[in-house]
């Protein structure tokens, strides 16, 4: 199940508020429809990320989809055991499997994105 | 599926684990002139440390490659109904044709007078394909399908800066080719994507909403990759030329049109047409094709030279249009292929030709009527050469996928349709039977289909691990993804 | 003739199954005003056997048997009988991309072979499934640097093949890149301009040998590419590769050229095909297809295509090149080829080559009536200049049996006067010297 404590996008990412600090990672929903990960292009550190826009690409053996950011910042870390590990994604998509963290510029970001029951709400009609 | 494509195939090692180290296959005569001391003439840069390549007798290269092609489908082996791609049989006079010596042997940069028999083939090549698509200006150096809707953007792209137009997108409908989109980026241009329509066509609406002086073509397969004929094709070449915008015609699935209809009737101002899928010229497990490109009067000054002309005393020279873009290849162009192309066009004639167009469509729908019920048509209408099915209802109702049925006809010894395209249609099967299959190989093809489908119902489970009685079963796709192995290097 | 296996009778029987009287209905789905109301203006069809007269009749109206010392990208060298032997097999060439590898597996296992012998070849960790030709793998390596080093511009060698440069532009059109020639000197690439050209380049691209069969010195020009952060692209003959230092151990970080030398007949200029090679960490860029190995679900080895969601069928705009097929059949033809010439043999053709250009120039000049158009080093071919009218001593060697190089006017008023002469393993000391003796005597 979605953890309570994180919020949720469209995109099926997820975040994590840690005081000022955001971490990033796709939902397990998200996993499963993308099949087995098999590389994870991310970021550097740095690297400025604006709400709603592409920051980087995760790929399945026949997929392709983009990672867009659910909120603005800018990267502290990247989870740089994916380069070797991306099966992570699919193991642990809301422990190991994270993304990025992100210094928040704009906390009120996090009030459009929803709950996890709003998210599986989400989902099940998606589905 | 033959005996030896079984699963008891002993997989063969690697050529490069083939064979002793002193083994030998071409021995080099000795030399009847001085030698030379490699390393001075060439400057100091002779090789030091000596490539790795096979070290095999004749008799093991026989075996070795023997052995690849036994664990190898062709469309000698068996049916081969790859949806777009147009899987015929290849006719044996086209590759005895392209290996004569005095086509083999041509060198692209001998006199023009001393090859007459080539660029003459070339010529007529050149005419029959513009009357084929009703587009009279022809070149044949594209290499490929792709390389050909390259040079015809390339083409419309001159056009417009030509006349002082400076134009920024392509529109291209949500059925196409993934070759259109990425042509459309190669060429320097974005990609404006418009839906289908409810009955597979393009959404006219959305067209004209699309449309304005900022489009420099529409790239549009007809008939498209549902197999279905555009209906509007007339009025959206009309609102296309409206904003000064060209219209290019993918011809992928040119087989099902021939001597019924021709895109350059159609308002096309170009196309690209595939020999290695309607002019039966193998595909070679990948290649090489061809992909000439036919276009309009208009469009002809800027295709890729050289084209070949016919002189008033009757002999052919290789021209280069007035404002050409340029080559787009080295030489003629891929001409064993367009050897065989002729020889099978001179083979057929004008009413082979269309015999073929009329026994392509009317086998597609004869498998469409007989699939229909067992399995969900994506678009119920007449098709042309090659039809849609759905296999989003298994999926649902038994959990089984497109792929784990299209694994399972492996087990029935046939080569699996094209599978998850079209993109618009979930769990798409695209059947293209071509005009070479016999009524009992497509009877044969719809009871293994009619079988599968009873499968899904009685054991999905079983279906999730096909296929069974392949050389190799599923591959680790991803390994071979996030580990690499794409070249053999000797142990150190 | 036809190929189509369906009876009269099994035609009514699958037109009353679709429903339709006659196959005409089937075509109504096409609106009546572009149907094509007349039959196409061709002629009749044939018999096997008027149609083999005909098509002979062309191929022997080329004039055939003449000694040729034509080269300039298409060479004239001998190809072992077991290489068409081989790529004849219907099972591989009736076959399509191998997209069912259960089924593939032998298309699939000879390109990865390939693959590795061009690695081998070039000094490259990774090669791809072969492109068009030499010309369009050039560009793809431009192409490629660009993506890769996020720079515009590209700096090509005029000392390369014309044709490849006339390809460049022409692709270069798009404006996804800048193509800026540097200047020859002596048949290779002027260093000393290069230097000044390269800044922000995103790579040198030349040819060794050159168009005009120099051997450029390619660890100082790689060097200067690699000075500026450019990457360096390094068009070479695989033919010479036994013989000639990898482009690899000189630095070159892609290596790309026209593979028709091995094995792949003339052909009047096609199908050969481009081999594309470059190092591990421009993998995630690389252009085409490439096949790896992995194993099955129950263990076996097999090969797979792989990386597919770099190409344009997954990606589609922003897939790494529009290529959606490679060259196969050629690829699996050189594969052969190297399989039966080996290593030692790969090293006698080359030295056989080198060592006949060079007995042929030195004999040429010997005559008085040819000089040196440079004073480089070169390998299989090679540029002289001649003291007359070089169409009319073509023209008169032509009489004679030879085609006499090629006068390269046809490129650039630069070369005027200069004939590029080829040298096959081919070429006898009995061809040569009677083409030597015959060419004195005009």
């Amino acid at each position: 199940m979605n953890p309570k404590d994180l919020r949720y996008d469209k995109e099926h990412e997820w975040v994590k508020v840690d005081g000022e600090v955001a971490v990033l990672g796709i939902s397990d929903f998200a996993q499963d429809q993308l099949g087995e990960v098999v590389y994870v292009d991310l970021p550097a550190v740095g690297d400025e990320l604006v709400a709603g826009e592409s920051f980087g690409e995760i790929e399945s053996v026949k997929s392709v989809s983009e990672l867009f950011s659910p909120i603005s910042g800018e990267i502290v870390e990247v989870n740089e055991a994916l380069g070797d590990a991306p099966e992570t994604v699919n193991e642990d998509p809301y422990g190991d499997g994270w993304m990025v963290k992100v210094k928040m510029g704009d906390a009120s970001e996090l009030d459009a994105l929803m709950s996890a029951d709003e998210y599986e709400a989400f989902v099940a009609e998606e589905a | 599926m033959s005996e030896h494509m079984k699963r008891e195939a002993v997989l063969r090692p690697l050529i490069f684990e083939t064979g002793s180290p002193e083994s030998r296959c071409i021995e080099s005569p000795a030399l009847d002139i001085p030698d030379v001391d490699i390393s001075s003439v060439l400057g100091g840069f002779a090789r030091a440390q000596q490539p790795h390549l096979p070290h095999v007798t004749e008799v093991e290269i026989a075996r070795h490659y023997e052995h690849l092609a036994s664990v190898n489908f062709g469309v000698d082996s068996g049916f081969y109904p790859l949806g777009s791609c147009t899987m015929k049989y290849n006719p044996r006079i086209d590759e005895w044709a392209c290996r004569l010596p005095g086509f083999a042997g041509a060198h692209p940069y001998q006199p023009a007078e001393t090859v007459q028999g080539a660029l003459g083939l070339m010529w007529g090549l050149q005419e029959a394909l513009g009357e084929i698509s009703g587009l009279p200006a022809v070149s044949l150096q594209p290499a490929a399908g792709a390389h050909g809707e390259l040079t015809a953007l390339m083409a419309i792209r001159a056009y417009h800066v030509a006349n002082g137009d400076v134009r920024a997108r392509v529109i291209i409908p949500d059925s196409a080719h993934g070759t259109n989109p990425a042509t459309v980026a190669m060429c320097g241009y974005s990609v404006t994507q418009v839906p289908s329509n409810e009955r597979g066509g393009v959404d006219l609406e959305a067209l004209k909403a699309a449309l304005d002086t900022d489009v420099a073509a529409i790239m549009l397969t007809n008939p498209n990759t549902l197999g279905l004929f555009e209906e509007n094709i007339s009025e959206i070449n009309r609102l296309v030329h409206e904003v000064g915008a060209l219209a290019f015609c993918d011809g992928a699935n040119l087989n099902a049109i021939l001597g019924r209809a021709r895109p350059g009737d159609m308002g096309f101002d170009a196309m690209h047409i595939n020999l290695h899928k309607t002019f039966a010229t193998p595909h070679g497990g990948g290649g090489p094709g061809a992909g000439p490109v036919c276009v309009t009067e208009a469009l002809a000054e800027f295709l890729p030279g050289p084209v070949i002309a016919r002189d008033s005393d009757g002999s052919f020279m290789p021209v280069t249009p007035s404002r050409s873009i340029g080559r787009v290849k080295s030489f003629l162009g891929n001409f064993g292929v367009l050897v065989r192309a002729y020889t099978y066009i001179c083979a057929l004639g004008a009413e082979g030709i269309r015999d073929v167009a009329e026994q392509a469509v009317l086998s597609a729908n004869y498998l469409k009527e007989r699939l229909r019920g067992t399995y969900d048509l994506a678009y119920d209408r007449t098709c042309m050469h090659e039809f849609v099915l759905s296999g989003e209802r298994q999926r649902k109702q038994h959990g089984v996928r497109t792929l784990d049925m299209a694994k399972r006809l492996l087990d029935h010894g046939v080569h699996p349709p094209t599978v998850y395209f079209p993109l618009i249609v979930h769990e798409a099967i695209m059947i293209e039977p071509t005009e070479t299959e016999s009524l009992e190989v497509l009877d044969g093809f719809v009871d293994a289909m009619l079988a599968i489908a009873a499968e899904v119902e009685a054991d999905p489970e079983m279906l999730h691990a096909a296929p069974y009685t392949t050389p190799v079963r599923r591959l680790d796709e991803a390994a071979a993804v996030k580990q690499p192995d794409l070249a053999w290097k000797p142990a150190e | 003739m036809r190929f189509i296996p369906v009876s009269c009778e099994q035609r009514e029987h699958m037109l009353h199954a679709v429903g339709v009287r006659t196959v005409d209905e089937l075509f109504e789905v096409i609106p009546a005003d572009v149907r094509l109301t007349r039959p196409l203006d061709l002629p009749d069809g044939m018999s096997e056997i008027d149609l083999a007269a005909q098509i002979e009749a062309l191929a022997s109206s080329n004039t055939s048997g003449l000694v040729s010392f034509l080269g300039a990208g298409c060479y004239d060298h001998y190809i072992p009988a077991i290489v068409d032997a081989v790529v004849s097999k219907p099972a591989f060439f009736t076959a399509y991309t191998p997209y069912q590898p259960e089924i593939s597996q032998g298309t699939l296992q000879a390109i990865y072979e390939y693959q590795s012998m061009i690695c081998s070849l070039t000094g490259m960790d990774v090669s791809n499934a072969s492109m068009y030709d030499g010309a369009t793998a050039f560009v793809e390596a431009a192409l490629m640097a660009a993506r890769f080093t996020k720079r515009h511009r590209v700096v090509v060698s005029a000392a390369a093949h014309p044709e490849w440069l006339e390809v460049l532009a022409t692709y270069a059109e798009s404006g996804m890149i800048d193509v800026v020639t540097c200047p020859a000197v002596g048949g290779r690439t002027d260093v000393d301009a290069l230097a000044e050209l390269v800044t922000d380049a995103a790579a040198v691209l030349v040819a060794s040998p050159s168009f005009l069969g120099c051997v450029e010195d390619l660890s100082v020009i790689g060097d200067i590419a690699h000075a500026a952060g450019a990457l360096f692209v390094v068009a070479a003959n695989p033919i010479l590769l036994g013989v000639m230092e990898a482009p690899g151990v000189l630095g070159a970080d892609i290596v790309v050229g026209e593979g028709q030398p091995l094995g792949n007949a003339m052909s009047f200029g096609g199908p050969g095909f481009g081999f594309f090679a470059c190092r591990q960490q421009f993998i995630r860029q690389l252009p085409g297809r490439v096949v790896g190995r992995t194993s099955d679900v129950d263990g076996r080895p097999g090969f797979v295509l792989t990386m597919q969601t770099r190409e344009q069928h997954i990606r589609r705009e922003k897939a790494t090149s529009n290529i959606c097929s490679n060259q196969a059949l050629n690829a699996l033809t050189a594969g052969v080829y190297l399989a039966s010439v080996g290593m030692s043999g790969l090293a006698g053709i080359g030295r056989s080559c080198i060592a006949r250009a060079h007995y042929l120039r030195d004999a040429l000049i010997a005559t008085g009536r040819f000089s040196a158009a440079n004073a480089a080093p070169f390998a299989n071919e090679f540029a002289l200049r001649y003291d007359g009218d070089v169409a009319a001593m073509q023209h008169a060697m032509l009489e004679r049996g030879f085609l006499a190089g090629l006068d390269l006017s046809r490129f650039s008023s630069d070369y005027a006067g200069l004939v590029l002469f080829a040298v096959t393993e081919k070429r006898t000391r009995a061809q040569m010297d009677r083409f030597v003796g015959e060419v004195v005597s005009l």
